[in-house]
């Protein structure tokens, strides 16, 4: 056989294995407003980048006449390419073939482009589009998901794993995102649950769709699953194109610098706080008066709302940051809240991202609610991964920082290398109403104008503990710095801390509250 | 957004703070004590036997009825000794979380 005529079968088997499940079902997934998990795979990356391996791969499966069935490249396109010069590893399943059902060769697919990331130092991208496990393949197609979870768990905190719903993932499917750090979700696409609608329904009786159970508003709103909600495929794209440009390659790296920009100048920081110390504002604006451009990319907007993080620069440089909102819920810690600061505190930990933290709290929420959803064991979360982290930890208080929330907040006691306050910032056991209503509460109750004597009481807690002086005169702040200074010293915070160095001590590993 | 844009109240340490309020903030359930005399579905599933009836004494651990759910059939019996008020299901009934099953008198 001449080598002309190898290269002919060689295109006709390419061309088949290429056009996945087929014209017919291609259309379908088209007219489901689905790309196809090709044309996913080339929108994202950068153009002419995608090398594709493993094409060929047949599944083994005999039972149930499966001999017979030829399902090409057994539902999953998996390869490596770039993202803006940004290497990375990707699969992606493909819904067109056997409904992107996971059988043992495709996991084996994916488990090895896993590997490769692994071994290589890449990011993994995985897009998910699949009815779930192969059926006809029993036990083995079991096997595939564990093998995939354990290697999302070894490569956890070694190299970013972006997860990206476009189709259903149900089932112990679900696992695999979840145990990832970025999950993407987009609208009337993504379905994520354990149990589906049917099977709550026979067993429970209980009616309800899809989207209502596991829709992208759900995950990104309700859950917490979910990182990022896009209208559309490609808008989904495009976040993750401006999320790898904020992260390493992996834990041995540091992000790509970019050249520094100053903050716009519609965004004053002397503007943006109210004086009165009840009002909100958000927190937001103070990142964007102080960071690079303006610039926050903010991670689960819709979803505990009442603390804010994402990823900015300084200087060109990222930066993790945390940020109490005022704007929701006044601020407080609560379960949810301090669930989402933790993780992505450790994210930044373990990927030599320095962090930030701009606090503005009046404590943890109260309620039987928060109490019985157990607030302290969420809430110690957020204490150890501030307390464990060794990046380096700047913190700036702007105005409220009162009790156990001052503490949480990356204070000087849980290891920040650098605390600043502004002059509005009150630093202090609680706020002046209740620390009044508690130290005075004899002379209150006594006097004969209970209520005059509440406010006298009130104003001289607040002229002697409600600023940053006492703090500052203990050495728990190390500067009380202006607005305008702000962006400055964090600068150059950041920079001096370029080489910190700080030793734990040895462990196999620590026992954070889950 | 899951946050409302309207400002409310919210006092903590005896401070009100305006700020918006999350959905889930806002369809938070206040605590209730629990009424030893109500029986509850522990768990969503059918009725499937019904042991007792109105004004029947039933002792601590008596048997009241069978709850079947996830294919288990869970024997659903008295906490407290006492006569039953009503018997709020019936036979073959499909019953969700914490639905009333039994009121004791």
């Amino acid at each position: 056989m001449s080598l002309a005529t190898q290269m002919l079968e060689f295109f006709r088997r390419k061309s088949k294995a290429i056009l996945g499940g087929g014209e017919k079902a291609i259309q379908k997934q088209v007219s489901l407003g689905k790309l196809t998990a090709r044309d996913r795979i080339m929108s994202l990356l950068d153009d002419d980048s995608f090398h594709e391996y493993d094409l060929f791969v047949e599944h083994k499966c005999s039972d149930f006449d499966m001999d017979k069935k030829q399902l090409a490249a057994d539902g999953v396109i998996t390869g490596t390419g770039k993202i803006s010069g940004f290497p990375v590893c990707i699969y992606a399943q493909d819904f067109t073939v056997a409904g992107g059902s996971l059988g043992l060769m495709h996991a084996r697919k994916i488990t090895k482009i896993m590997d490769h990331a692994m071994k290589l130092g890449l990011p993994l991208i995985g897009i998910n589009d699949s009815g779930g496990a192969r059926i006809q393949e029993g036990v083995n197609s079991l096997a595939g998901y564990g093998e995939i979870f354990y290697r999302n768990t070894l490569a956890s905190g070694v190299i970013p794993q972006i997860s990206v719903i476009l189709g259903p993932c149900a089932g112990g499917a679900v696992y695999s995102p979840a145990l990832t750090d970025f999950v993407f979700v987009v609208e009337n696409i993504s379905k994520m649950f354990i149990t589906g609608p049917e099977v709550i329904k026979t067993v429970l009786g209980e009616e309800i769709s899809m989207e209502d159970l596991g829709g992208a508003r759900v995950q990104t709103e309700i859950s917490g699953n979910a990182h990022f909600f896009a209208h559309s495929e490609q808008e989904c794209f495009e976040q993750i194109k401006q999320l790898v440009t904020f992260i390493p390659w992996n834990n041995r790296k540091k992000p790509d610098a970019f050249p520094a920009t100053p903050p716009r100048p519609e965004f004053d920081p002397e503007k943006i706080i109210p004086v009165n110390p009840r009002q909100p504002y958000d927190v937001r604006n103070i990142i964007r008066a102080i960071c690079d451009d303006s610039g926050f990319f903010e991670i689960q907007e819709h979803w505990a709302a009442n603390i804010v993080i994402g990823f900015s620069r300084l200087n060109g440089e990222t930066v993790g940051v945390v940020g109490n909102q005022p704007l929701v819920l006044a601020g407080v810690l609560d379960v949810d809240s301090s669930d989402k600061a933790a993780r992505f505190i450790r994210f930044c930990d373990a990927f030599n991202i320095p962090l930030i933290t701009f606090v503005d709290l009046p404590g943890y929420l109260p309620g039987a609610d928060q109490e019985h959803a157990g607030v302290i064991r969420h809430g110690a979360k957020i204490l150890y991964a501030y307390s464990e982290a060794t990046v380096p930890k700047v913190t700036v208080i702007l105005r409220k920082a009162y009790g156990g929330g001052y503490i949480a907040m990356c204070s000087r006691h849980l290891g920040a290398d650098f605390v600043f306050a502004w002059p509005s910032a009150e630093i202090a056991v609680m706020g002046p109403e209740g620390a009044a209503n508690i130290i005075f509460r004899q002379e209150i109750a006594t006097a004969d104008d209970p209520d005059a004597v509440r406010q006298q009481k009130v104003l001289e807690y607040t002229e002697k503990f409600a600023n940053p002086y006492i703090a500052a005169a203990n050495g728990h702040v190390d500067a009380v710095i202006g607005p305008h200074e702000t962006r400055e010293f964090l600068i150059h915070a950041i920079e001096i801390s370029r080489d910190k160095h700080e030793l734990r001590p040895h462990k196999k590993h620590g026992i954070p509250p889950f | 957004m899951s946050e409302k844009s309207t400002l409310q109240r919210l006092v903590i340490d005896d401070t009100p703070y305006e700020t918006r309020f999350t959905t889930k903030f806002e369809k938070r359930k206040p605590y209730a004590a629990p009424n030893p005399k109500h029986v509850l579905a522990f768990i969503p599933g059918v009725i499937q036997e019904i042991y007792v009836s109105e004004g029947q004494k039933v002792r601590w651990g008596d048997s009241l009825l069978v709850l079947e759910a996830m294919k288990m059939k869970n024997d659903v019996t008295a906490d407290i000794e006492g006569v039953i008020r009503s018997v709020k299901v019936k036979k073959n009934e499909k019953v969700i979380k914490n639905q009333l099953l039994i009121e004791f008198e």
